[in-house]
């Protein structure tokens, strides 16, 4: 049994922005892979929970007709892994979310959960920061969309407004189009574990796949919060690939993280290991783009 | 102040119908109200696989999952493995053989685990069944006897032994 002070069930996306006025420091519980447990250990024991889990209309992936990739807030990490459409266009967060737990956590967790929660860990988080992922919230006035970025306010705070819930996550053409990405989880075990950091790279080549025309950095576990390392990402815009450019890039990341000291992993071994993954991922999703450049990465050409 | 549903689902293949007490996990009410004991209470947070169940053909630590979310749900436990005069599945009887089971606490959440892996009619590479695997612990036998068990059964329904 879970010490549950009551249990208001939703039957649609209106009732449970009704719920949520009515209730006010009812939580959401969206799969309970973090709710349930904390309510276990004691740190959410007592509390109301508003579950929307059978709320079905908010599952799946869907490409939308001006090229908008869709994920409904409740699909689970498996089902993502598996979509068609992630795998086709944004691969790198399929394989990113296959990394979280393990196969019965990524059957019932949910990527509205991941990012609900606030983590700055979630592993699903730092790649949808670096496609510019946007958060789309119903509530009893309407559709609210508000992009990544803004939605996490601080560790463990996102902007839901008290009768909102998150409804989905958009990733708009112009963000994944001609884009290749890559995922790094540095953590201790290859399973059930919480990244110590995690950093998720994409980059869009020129035609001739000479020159990183866009490049976008993300990390989780360099600060509070998911961030973007944007000062890095500067540095690397419009410049021809060599092997010196993605080290400068690598380098400049230092600038824009802001790890800590915690009993997981200190602050020095998380800036070495946030130069190494961007380093690392750089060359990744640039190989994804041009195959030939891991030849020539080998081979010292460039 | 109790709050109770009725929930209704197919559990090993027979219709179902219980009042539940919504603050009921899926562990509960498998094994109080369905005596399905095959169903273990082990770390009881979703970490190690011992209350994993098949619903509607995926894998579910039922420990973290609310005994009301079972509403319309087909649940299968270790017990559907069964055959009509008590004999044992093939993935069963590969555990004895291949000594994958010593204290036997975790076997029913592997061989729940190992059905979906089976049932998926995919060749997994050995790496790739390490993967599939990972979310169920074992303290006992150090995986190896686990993963030639399921590994072998893998072989022999594919009929590539």
């Amino acid at each position: 049994m879970y010490d549950i002070k009551e249990l208001f069930e939703a039957v649609s996306i209106r009732h449970a922005a009704e719920l949520r006025v009515e209730h006010p420091e009812a939580l959401i519980l969206a799969g309970g892979s973090d709710i349930l447990i904390q309510m276990r250990e004691g740190k959410l024991a007592g509390k109301e929970l508003i579950s929307i889990y059978m709320l079905d209309e908010l599952r799946g992936v869907a490409l939308e007709e001006d090229g908008t990739i869709r994920i409904g807030s409740l699909t689970s990490f498996s089902h993502i892994t598996q979509s068609p459409v992630i795998q086709q266009y944004i691969n790198v967060l399929g394989e990113a979310v296959d990394m979280i737990g393990g196969p019965q956590i990524r059957n019932i967790g949910t990527i509205g959960g991941n990012t609900c929660n606030g983590v700055t860990s979630a592993d699903s988080a730092s790649t949808l920061f670096a496609w510019d992922a946007i958060i789309e919230l119903t509530g009893s006035e309407g559709k609210r969309l508000v992009p990544i970025k803004e939605f996490y306010l601080k560790a463990g705070v996102v902007d839901i407004r008290p009768s909102e819930l998150q409804t989905g996550i958009l990733i708009r053409k112009e963000s994944h189009e001609g884009y290749q990405g890559h995922y790094i989880k540095y953590a201790m075990r290859n399973a059930m574990d919480i990244a110590t950091s995690g950093c998720s790279v994409n980059v869009k080549l020129s035609g001739d796949k000479r020159v990183i025309e866009d490049v976008r950095i993300a990390y989780g576990v360099q600060g509070p919060t998911p961030l973007r390392a944007v000062r890095a990402e500067s540095i690397g815009r419009n410049q021809e690939i060599s092997e010196a450019l993605l080290r400068r890039i690598s380098e400049a990341v230092l600038e824009d993280i802001r790890p800590r000291d915690s009993w997981r992993a200190s602050k020095a071994l998380r800036q070495h290991i946030a130069v190494e993954m961007a380093y690392r991922g750089l060359s990744e999703a640039i190989k994804l783009s041009c195959p030939e450049f891991a030849e020539q990465q080998k081979g010292g050409a460039i | 102040m109790a709050q109770y549903k009725l929930v209704k689902c197919t559990i090993n293949g027979k219709e179902t119908e219980t009042m539940i007490d919504v603050r009921a996990s899926l562990t509960d009410m498998l094994r109080n109200d369905y005596c399905l004991t095959s169903v273990k209470k082990g770390c009881e947070v979703g970490e190690c696989g011992a209350c994993n169940v098949i619903i509607d053909g995926e894998c579910f630590n039922s420990c973290i999952y609310l005994a009301v979310w079972a509403d319309g749900k087909n649940i299968r436990t270790l017990e559907s493995l069964l055959g009509p005069n008590g004999e044992l599945a093939d993935i069963q009887q590969a555990f004895i053989d291949e000594a994958a089971v010593q204290c036997g606490f975790c076997t029913p959440g592997f061989i729940m685990t190992a059905v979906q892996i089976l049932e998926s009619g995919r060749r997994y590479t050995r790496e790739e069944l390490r993967k599939q695997l990972s979310g169920n612990l074992c303290r006992c036998t150090g995986y190896e006897n686990i993963l030639n068990a399921v590994e072998k059964t893998m072989l022999q329904r594919l009929g590539q032994q």
